[in-house]
């Protein structure tokens, strides 16, 4: 950018740099008016508890939506996420029995094996990844309730809920795992070929199977990955909660993952992937329910509220794209 | 059955007159897989009359083609049929005139959603809402029947209206994804069911007696709203084959900008397939709720996602511009029928429905894959 331009846009207020600005740094601008607005007025909102109740509260959600980004940045889509989410923790209580690693790696099988399906059905198969995963919503619900039988079970293995409720250093094992858990995305989204890879699918399939990449073997990966993600989730969760009820963890998780996703600039069309952005989209969401709560607000307010938050976002992406 | 797939009669009639139009038309009929089968076959035909080996060959491939275009369009009727026979064989209390009635009427309230569903996958959008605005339109129905009857039907067309036209604008004039905007609507409408309920802890009961006499009375033996919604039906295929806008709502589907082209207003077209879904949708709840007598909120939970997976089974292509809403009524009768099974077999637990329509629609769209991916090959 030559240094006439660069006048000219501090001069007059320029609007393609505020439309291109907006998308990625919009969500973080967003985050720092909350946080101002509850410092100044939610009493005890800067609270150890508090911020440590947002922040466990959160913790699915970035996880899953991590995962999400992945498919997304494929130009694909995810809604059996919940539905994985179901089936591991349905899976947890029945193989307790022989240990908590074992019931850990069941779960985790159990999401990489429906993210294989997944995977099959885009890569192989070519469906559109929305009926793929679509299936998989359907019936991974409905398998989950199966195998549990509908019951409500209460976990009450020590190491096991270590997970969900233990600390290190001060800070929840949960928030650790997601903080960790992002490092790794990121890491894989900026440094690896895989990373590289997934992108070029993303901004164009045909020239980038043209180009050598394995598409097939890719894509499989990132699904994997994804209701991988969406398994340690469900975990984590029944070790938060204490219990695991198919019928009700996961219940439109996609819906709050895709939300993070697109409101951290991450653009539905693929070829793009904002790994932070994603994680500040979530603690967005997070913070404009809590602040609603706070203030004495119903959570339906906080619902349609966010609904015009996704909105703006999109409106926002979508001025990028066209200039 | 159905020769309405033919999606645009205007290429044909206007190919003559205008340039623009006859350069167009073919990418519109290659997107609409259906159509493409017979316009191949003849160009076929008319190279092989040269060449009399090729004849054999020739008609082998018109054979194929024609048996995939009939799984295609007929393959969830067939199912449906194999299905219900099966059913009528092993369960005695299935084929009682009383159990046919029982799944027409829990089939109607979906029915209506996979109806708009229909219309809006046709034109290569998706509508997430109608979950939401069908819970909504429920609970304004209660509401308001303390008015009467017509205010019990009108207020959740309105309402429920007024979000789809929101939604249409959205898609049609700002290029956003339809995914994303009714993803919004879904909260957005979710938020004022809860707002309307307090924080659905209200449950407005239906105080009407004709409101409710309607959602539970029968004619013949078959439930009012089943001959509302055989009516609306009705009314969405005139709608869909035999008027312009069903016309248009095909092209737009099949190539946007052909469509625009040959001077199809897409935008228009995409507002009101919006609007249409959200209408049906605002009914199916005002129908629950003179069924159930309340407006239930906590129904509606991924209903959005059942209507699409009636309106795939039922052989309509998510890529837009080909369907038919005779295999939209298939796809919802056939998901009815499975969940009737299932609560025919009482130690079947119910969620296996989930299980098996879950499966079925994997092999559904599994199959219609392939069986395009075979056509065009042929």
């Amino acid at each position: 950018m030559t240094t006439e331009v660069v006048a000219g846009a501090r001069a007059v207020v320029d609007q393609g740099r505020v439309r291109a600005w907006l998308p990625r740094y919009g969500v973080y601008a967003a985050i720092l008016v909350l946080v101002a607005y509850n410092l100044l007025f939610t009493p005890n909102f800067l609270t150890l508890s508090n911020l440590r109740i947002q922040l466990v509260q959160v913790a699915p959600v970035v996880i899953v939506a991590l995962g999400m980004a992945l498919v997304i940045g494929t130009e694909g889509i995810d809604l059996s996420v919940g539905s994985v989410m179901a089936l591991a923790a349905a899976l947890i209580p029945l193989y307790l029995g022989y240990g908590v690693i074992a019931a850990i790696l069941v779960s985790v099988l159990a999401g990489a094996a429906v993210g294989l399906v997944n995977g099959i059905l885009v890569a192989r198969v070519g469906l559109q990844p929305i009926v793929a995963t679509l299936a998989m919503f359907v019936g991974g619900r409905g398998l989950a309730l199966v195998i549990s039988d509908g019951q409500l079970k209460d976990v009450r293995n020590e190491s096991l809920l270590l997970l969900g409720s233990g600390d290190f250093l001060g800070i929840p094992l949960l928030v650790w795992i997601a903080a960790l858990l992002v490092a790794v995305v990121a890491f894989v989204v900026r440094r690896t070929v895989l990373g590289r890879r997934l992108l070029a699918i993303g901004g164009n399939r045909a020239a980038t199977e043209l180009a050598g990449v394995p598409v097939t073997r890719v894509l499989l990966t990132v699904y994997i990955v994804c209701a991988v993600l969406a398994a340690l989730a469900g975990l984590l969760a029944v070790a938060r909660i204490q219990s695991s009820d198919a019928s009700s963890v996961g219940m439109l998780i996609e819906l709050s993952a895709i939300t993070a996703v697109v409101v951290g600039g991450t653009p539905l069309t693929g070829g793009t992937i904002r790994v932070v952005g994603t994680v500040a989209g979530a603690l967005l969401m997070q913070l404009v329910v809590a602040t609603m709560i706070r203030h004495n607000l119903q959570p339906s307010t906080a619902e349609m509220v966010q609904a015009v938050i996704i909105l703006v976002a999109v409106f926002a992406a979508r001025e990028r794209k066209t200039r | 059955m159905n020769p309405h797939i033919n999606p645009q009669p205007q290429p044909e009639t206007r190919r003559d007159d205008s340039p623009a139009t006859t350069a167009t038309a073919p990418s519109t009929t290659n997107t609409d897989a259906t159509h493409t089968a017979p316009a191949t076959a003849r160009a076929v035909a008319t190279a092989a009359a040269a060449d009399p080996g090729a004849t054999a060959d020739l008609r082998r491939t018109q054979r194929t083609d024609r048996l995939v275009e009939l799984v295609q369009r007929q393959g969830a009727l067939a199912v449906l049929i194999t299905v219900v026979v099966i059913a009528s064989v092993a369960f005695p209390h299935f084929r009682s005139y009383d159990n046919a009635g029982t799944i027409l009427i829990a089939a109607a309230p979906p029915a209506l959603l996979a109806l708009g569903m229909t219309f809006v996958i046709i034109t290569g959008g998706i509508d997430l809402s109608v979950g939401s605005l069908y819970v909504l339109g429920g609970v304004t129905s209660a509401y308001s029947s303390q008015w009467g009857l017509i205010p019990a039907f009108f207020l959740p067309l309105v309402v429920c209206g007024l979000f789809g036209l929101i939604n249409g604008l959205l898609i049609a004039h700002t290029q956003m994804a339809p995914f994303i905007v009714t993803l919004a609507a879904l909260l957005g409408a979710r938020g004022l069911m809860r707002a309307l309920s307090d924080e659905g802890s209200t449950t407005y009961l239906v105080s009407d007696d004709a409101f409710r006499g309607f959602g539970t009375g029968a004619f013949l033996g078959i439930g009012y709203p089943v001959w509302l919604v055989a009516a609306v039906f009705a009314l969405g295929m005139v709608l869909l084959s035999r008027t312009r806008f069903g016309h248009a709502v095909y092209a737009v589907g099949g190539s946007e900008d052909a469509a625009r082209l040959m001077g199809v207003a897409v935008r228009r077209t995409k507002v009101w397939v919006y609007v249409l879904s959200g209408l049906l949708a605002g009914l199916a709840g005002a129908i629950n709720a003179a069924k159930l007598g309340s407006g239930v909120t906590v129904l509606g939970v991924g209903m959005e996602l059942d209507a699409i997976a009636a309106v795939v089974i039922g052989g309509t292509l998510l890529t837009g511009g080909a369907g038919t809403i005779a295999g939209t009524i298939a796809g919802v009768l056939l998901l009815g029928v499975i969940q009737n099974m299932i609560n025919q077999v009482g130690s079947v637990p119910g969620s296996f429905q989930q299980v098996i329509s879950g499966a079925f629609l994997a092999a559904v769209v599994v199959a219609q894959t392939y069986l395009v991916r075979l056509r065009r090959v042929t």
